[in-house]
C-alpha cells in the first residue's frame, strides 16, 4: 500500500501543506532486464481544505519517484486537510490530517 | 497427496495467469490516460511559447547532479487570483510534469521533477486569465563528469 505523509502546519493565517506520497512513479519507458516496466504513476491529485477543493492537480510521469508537494492555503489551526490521489492503474489513496 | 499438490500448484499457476492478463490489460488504459495528458502537455508547451514574461519567482537549481530528483518551487503568492501553475520540462518525453489547478490556495507550489537531460524548464502561471512564464535552464550531470 502506498503510504502518504501529510503535514499541514498553520502559521500567520496560512497553512503550509507538505505531502510525501510513497509511489514508484514508473513512466512506462524504463526497462529492467530487457522488459519494459509497466507504467504506474499518479495521474490525478486533489487537496481538500475543510471539504473544499483547493488544489486539483494533473500529474505527469515526469514527477519524481515518491513525489513531494508543498502548497500554501489560507486557513487556521485545527482545519481539516485531506489529500486524495489516483494512479494510472486506477488505484487510489487518501490521507486526512488536522492542521497543527 | 500428490494429486492434491498438483491441484494446488495448478491453482497457483492460474492465479498468476490472471494476474498477467490484468497486467496486459493495463497498457491500453494507461495509453488512453496518457493520450489525454499528452494533448494537455502539447497545449501547455504551445502556451509556453506565446506567454509573456512573468513577475513571479521560479526556483530551480542551475545544475542538478541527479536528474531523477530535481527540486522546483514556483512562488507566485504575491500575485492575485492565481488559477493554474504548470511546470514544463521541454526536452522530456512528456514535457508537462504537472499542472496544478488552484482554487483558494495561494500561488505557491513546490515539488520534485525527473529530468532526462539538460533542458530549459518553464514555469507557467495563469492569473486572472493571463498566462505568464519564467524559463530557467537546468543542467543535468549524469556520472558526475559535468555537462
Amino acid at each position: 500500500m502506498a503510504k502518504i505523509k501529510l503535514k499541514p502546519k498553520a502559521r500567520k493565517g496560512v497553512i503550509g501543506i507538505k505531502a510525501l506520497i510513497k509511489h514508484p512513479m514508473e513512466t512506462g519507458l524504463r526497462k529492467k532486464k530487457g522488459k519494459v516496466v509497466p507504467a504506474n504513476h499518479i495521474v490525478h491529485m486533489v487537496v481538500l481544505h475543510n471539504g473544499n477543493t483547493v488544489v486539483d492537480a494533473d500529474i505527469g510521469s515526469s514527477i519524481s519517484k515518491d513525489p513531494y508537494f508543498k502548497f500554501n492555503v489560507p486557513g487556521a489551526k485545527g482545519d481539516t486537510i485531506e489529500l486524495k490521489y489516483k494512479d494510472s492503474k486506477g488505484k487510489t489513496g487518501s490521507a486526512t490530517k488536522k492542521s497543527k | 497427496m500428490k494429486r492434491r499438490l498438483f491441484l494446488k500448484s495448478a491453482m497457483a499457476g492460474s492465479a498468476v495467469a490472471t494476474a498477467v492478463g490484468a497486467g496486459l490489460l493495463t497498457p491500453s488504459m494507461v495509453f488512453a490516460n496518457s493520450a489525454a495528458f499528452k494533448a494537455k502537455s502539447d497545449s501547455a508547451a504551445a502556451s509556453a511559447a506565446g506567454a509573456g514574461k512573468g513577475s513571479f519567482k521560479f526556483k530551480a537549481p542551475k545544475i542538478a547532479e541527479n536528474g531523477a530528483v530535481v527540486p522546483m518551487t514556483v512562488d507566485a503568492s504575491k500575485m492575485d487570483g492565481v488559477t493554474n501553475i504548470s511546470i514544463v520540462v521541454k526536452k522530456n518525453g512528456t514535457p508537462l510534469a504537472a499542472s496544478f489547478n488552484l482554487t483558494g490556495a495561494q500561488g505557491y507550489v513546490s515539488t520534485r521533477v525527473k529530468m532526462g537531460k539538460t533542458s530549459p524548464v518553464v514555469a507557467l502561471v495563469t492569473a486572472g486569465g493571463a498566462t505568464t512564464a519564467v524559463t530557467q535552464e537546468v543542467k543535468v550531470t549524469i556520472g558526475g563528469c559535468g555537462g
